[in-house]
C-alpha cells in the first residue's frame, strides 16, 4: 500500500510541487498538497514542509509560517511521533516552531548560494537515512540565503551527544573543512534530527536530486529511506 | 493609546556578516574611526491599552513570541502615550 505524503503549501512555498512530483512519480507513493489555512493535515503518513520563501521571508525566515493555522496540527502530529521532514525553508520553519533547536542565520557570505554540495552522513541510524552508510558522502544541491546554522554551546553539545547531527557539509572525500562549508554553519551542520528521531530538518534539497533525468539521484537515498522505514513500521503495527 | 518602538538586535555572541559588510563600506568611504557596525531591526506599533503597564506587557510578549528570536536576538523598547 502506498504511503500518503502531506505537503504543506505556505504562501511563497516553491518546492511543494517538486516534492509532490518526486513522491508520486519517482517514489510511486501518494501525495497531497495541504493549504496552510487548513486546520488539519488529515490522514497522512508523513508531513513535508517544503522549500521556498514562505511569507516572503518577512521578519525572519519561517517566523510567520509558524503561525499558519496548519502548524498547530503539524506540531500535534510531530509530538505524537508523526514523521515531519523540513527541507530548506521547511527547516527554517521547524526551528522557528521549536520542533528543532537552534536557528538559521544569514549566510556568512551574504550571498544566496545555489549549487551542488557534498554532505557527509553522520548518522545512518535514523528513519531518514537508513538506506545510507555512516560516513557516506552524498551530492545534493542547496539553494538558500539563510542556511547558517547556529545554536548555543549547550544545545550544540546536546546535539553532538545525542547523535542528532545527521548531515554535515564536506568535501568530495568526506572531510569536514571550512572550504566545504557553503554558508558558515556551526560545525558544518547541514541537517539535524530531534531527540525522538521523527523530525528532521535539512538545508539541502534531496527532492532536487531524485529524478534520473537530472543526473543526480543521491537525494533518493534519503527519500527511499523514509519510504522504507515508514512502510516497514506500518507492517509491524 | 500607547506607541511602542522596539529595537531588535543580534546578540553580541553572534557574528553579524551584514554589519561587517557595512563596516567595510564605511571604511571605504574614509571613515576609519568607525567600528563594530551591527545591523538590527526597528519595529513600531500602537497598543490600544488602558494603562502603560498593559502596553508594556503586550509589547514585551509580542517581542518575545514573534518580533525577536531569543536564540539569536535581543530586544529593547520604549513606550510613549499618544492621544
Amino acid at each position: 500500500m502506498a504511503l500518503r505524503f502531506g505537503i504543506v503549501v505556505f504562501p511563497g512555498s516553491n518546492c511543494d510541487h517538486d516534492s509532490q512530483y518526486v513522491a508520486e512519480t519517482i517514489l510511486g507513493q501518494e501525495a497531497k498538497l495541504i493549504w496552510h489555512k487548513e486546520s488539519s493535515i488529515g490522514d497522512v503518513d508523513l508531513v513535508i514542509l517544503p522549500g521556498g520563501f514562505s511569507y516572503g521571508d518577512y521578519l525572519r525566515c519561517g517566523a510567520l509560517a509558524r503561525f499558519s493555522p496548519i502548524m498547530k496540527d503539524v506540531v500535534r502530529f510531530a509530538n505524537n511521533g508523526g514523521t515531519v521532514f523540513g527541507i530548506c525553508n521547511g527547516f527554517q520553519i521547524l526551528v522557528e516552531a521549536g520542533l528543532l533547536p537552534g536557528v538559521l542565520l544569514r549566510n556568512q557570505s551574504l550571498k544566496f548560494v545555489c549549487k551542488y554540495v557534498h554532505l557527509k552522513v553522520e548518522n545512518s541510524d535514523t528513519l531518514f537515512t537508513s538506506r545510507c552508510v555512516k560516513g557516506e558522502v552524498l551530492e545534493i544541491p542547496i539553494a538558500h540565503g539563510d542556511g547558517n546554522y547556529f545554536a548555543d554551546d549547550d544545545t550544540l553539545h546536546r546535539l553532538e551527544d545525542g547523535n542528532q547531527i545527521v548531515f554535515r557539509y564536506c568535501d568530495p572525500k568526506g572531510r569536514i573543512t571550512a572550504e566545504a562549508n557553503p554558508n558558515g554553519s556551526l560545525g558544518n551542520i547541514a541537517g539535524i534530527i530531534n531527540e525522538s528521531g521523527n523530525v528532521l530538518g535539512m538545508m539541502p534539497h534531496p527532492e532536487r536530486a531524485s529524478d534520473p533525468e537530472l543526473h543526480h539521484t543521491d537525494g533518493r537515498k534519503i527519500l527511499d529511506s523514509i519510504v522504507e522505514s515508514l512502510v516497514h513500521h506500518s507492517q509491524l503495527a | 493609546m500607547y506607541h511602542s518602538k522596539i529595537l531588535v538586535t543580534l546578540r553580541q555572541s553572534i557574528l553579524d556578516p551584514q554589519g561587517k559588510a557595512v563596516e567595510h563600506g564605511v571604511h571605504s568611504l574614509g571613515y576609519g574611526l568607525v567600528r563594530n557596525v551591527r545591523i538590527g531591526k526597528f519595529v513600531e506599533l500602537d497598543v490600544d491599552a488602558r494603562s502603560r503597564e498593559e502596553a508594556e506587557t503586550v509589547t514585551k510578549e509580542v517581542s518575545q513570541k514573534l518580533l525577536a528570536n531569543p536564540v539569536m536576538e535581543d530586544f529593547s523598547f520604549t513606550i510613549e502615550e499618544r492621544s
